[in-house]
């Protein structure tokens, strides 16, 4: 093929890539279309790839070669087998990988091209690199957590903000000394290994409960740093993409962000630690009362409306199978069932409606909270499921609350509360739900998929005699 | 070098801005795939990988091109066939001769 037509052809499959990426995004929007969206992106990544792999600079496939089928062999697995409940560890392991894939890139242009490197390229591959490898460590701290291999809890010293911040800093100016002096190095290394370790710090004081932000952010800054890397090689396709992903990141970090009445920076740099302290020392004695499944079921029989609120204790205990059946048990008596999904409910965004899905409840069923909230005052029974913080009603009138001005769902407002807890344990914040001490409200004690599973038998024996 | 700077900077906002309007018209039903995708697409980061590892200027670039390739791959096939596995669940009501 002569050199025109192929240059030509290459720009006509990037810019049909893009296209098809764009509506990829687009038909993602409602279910309906989604999977057509997923086939538009495969195409799109199919004509990118193809359109990379011919162009004639290449002149050795070997080690391509290798590398796909290495990341087929891995990739393919982890996508087939995984488990559902898995997802945000995946997600975060995914931000790693894209992450490094950026960094590496990044790494090998600089070591090429240095020291003829102009002041705009080098600035974008500052960033692409910066990004790149906090993203990579942060995002494999984060999938440790999220995996139970490092603490869950918020790991807190005096001075911590400073020490970050510095860190920071000191590899912001040596990036700067980069751009001045694209031959030096000498300090490169030095600036990568900074951008490394400010990665892990960043998110060791970051605790489970914010990890919907954190993933969302760290899907922010892959994409942002595969959208420089764009910048370095010159790649419109690459800094379109990479847009794409680091908007649609940024777009999931402002709701969850909203979702929780917190800034980026709480988020980032206020651990919930420090409050702890103080919400523990105020807890007084007060009662409670409780219930077993079986009067809960009876309950749950005599009504009319159910909404069942799942959180992240659903998870933990694998309960949506349960919850599953406890639906089609109380939807065969005629009891309308919704579930009251919060944004920021479980590890990362959207958590709760895919385990809820894949334990086949239909999606029209599944609310966000906006649409519910004005439901609660009409709905006999509010069942929560390992949901806690989220349903706190301090958010909405204790002004000395740390959740306080955090948007909930609004289940104190239904005649009757069941709360399925392992314990009285407060939540991640530390901070004592008052709904449990409500006089309508039944603490159903124990693990939520026995309890459950309990709820359905009971309501199995009386239904069918 | 300049002008391409400046296109490169129009795609870019121009990017983000459709980035934005079509990602705030997700539903929150779907945020989880909707992270998944994005994931997948912007490990098109591999073309740029393919390039550095094919282009065979250096035994630095091209192990770092490998293993840049590979990580892309895991992201791209991995991430498109879980975003997949993920959608085929989303049922509205159900059907006995769905799977």
């Amino acid at each position: 093929m002569t050199e025109p037509l192929l240059g030509y052809l290459l720009d006509a499959a990037y810019i049909a890539a893009a296209v098809l990426f764009i509506l990829a995004l687009k038909w993602l929007s409602a279910p309906a279309t989604a999977r057509r969206g997923v086939r538009a992106g495969e195409i799109g990544m199919l004509l990118a790839v193809a359109g990379a792999l011919l162009r004639h600079e290449i002149v050795s496939y070997q080690w391509i070669l290798v590398a796909f089928f290495l990341g087929s062999a891995i990739g393919v697995p982890m996508a087939v087998f995984m488990p559902m409940t898995a997802v945000p560890q995946r997600t975060a392991l995914s931000h790693a990988f894209g992450a490094l894939a950026a960094a590496l890139v990044g790494t090998a242009e600089y070591y090429l091209r240095s020291p003829a490197l102009d002041a705009f390229t080098m600035t974008a591959l500052d960033l692409e690199m910066l990004l790149g490898f906090l993203t990579f460590t942060g995002s494999l701290m984060a999938f440790g957590k999220l995996q139970e291999l490092l603490p869950t809890r918020p790991i807190t010293y005096r001075g911590q903000n400073i020490v970050n911040l510095s860190l920071l800093g000191l590899a912001v100016a040596l990036a700067l000394y980069l751009i001045v002096d694209p031959g030096a190095t000498a300090l490169f290394p030095v600036f990568a290994v900074l951008a490394l370790v400010f990665g892990v710090l960043l998110i060791i004081p970051i605790g489970g409960a914010d990890m919907p932000t954190v993933i969302s952010l760290l899907n922010s800054y892959a994409g942002l740093s595969a959208s420089a890397m764009g910048f370095v090689l010159d790649n419109k396709l690459l800094i379109i993409a990479g847009a794409l992903d680091g908007a649609s990141g940024f777009v999931l970090s402002v709701i969850m962000c909203r979702a929780m009445n917190r800034s980026f920076t709480n988020v980032l740099f206020g651990a919930f630690g420090a409050v702890q302290a103080g919400a523990r020392a105020q807890v007084e004695q007060r009662t409670v009362r409780s219930a077993s499944p079986e009067e809960a079921a009876a309950i749950l029989e005599a009504a009319t409306s159910v909404v069942i609120v799942p959180g992240y204790g659903m998870a933990v205990a694998q309960a949506q199978h349960k919850v599953r059946e406890l639906y089609e048990a109380l939807t065969k008596r005629g009891i309308e069932v919704r579930f009251a999904i919060h944004p920021v409910a479980g590890r990362m965004p959207g958590h709760m409606n895919v385990l809820l899905a894949e334990a086949e409840i239909p999606y029209d069923r599944l609310l966000e909270m906006d649409e519910i909230n004005p439901e609660f005052p009409q709905t006999d029974v509010a069942l929560v499921i390992g949901a806690n913080d989220v349903t706190n009603p301090a958010a909405r009138h204790d002004r000395s609350s740390p959740i306080y001005g955090m948007p909930i769902l609004d289940v104190d407002k239904a005649k009757t509360v069941m709360v399925i807890k392992r314990s009285m344990n407060p939540g991640f914040a530390g901070i004592e739900n008052e709904l449990y001490y409500m006089d309508k409200t039944l603490m159903l004690f124990g693990d939520a998929k026995a309890v459950v599973g309990e709820m359905v038998k009971a309501l199995s024996g009386t239904g069918r005699a | 070098m300049t002008p391409d700077l400046i296109t490169d900077l129009y795609v870019f906002v121009l990017a983000g801005f459709v980035g934005f309007e079509v990602v705030k018209r997700v539903s929150p039903l779907l945020h989880t795939p909707l992270m998944s995708l994005t994931n997948a697409i912007s490990a098109i980061a591999v073309v740029g990988s393919i390039a550095i590892t094919g282009e065979q200027r250096g035994t630095l670039s091209t192990v770092l091109g490998t293993i840049a390739v590979t990580a892309s791959t895991i992201n791209v096939v991995g991430g498109f066939l879980i975003t997949d596995r993920m959608l085929k669940m989303f049922k509205k009501k159900r059907d006995p001769k769905a799977r």
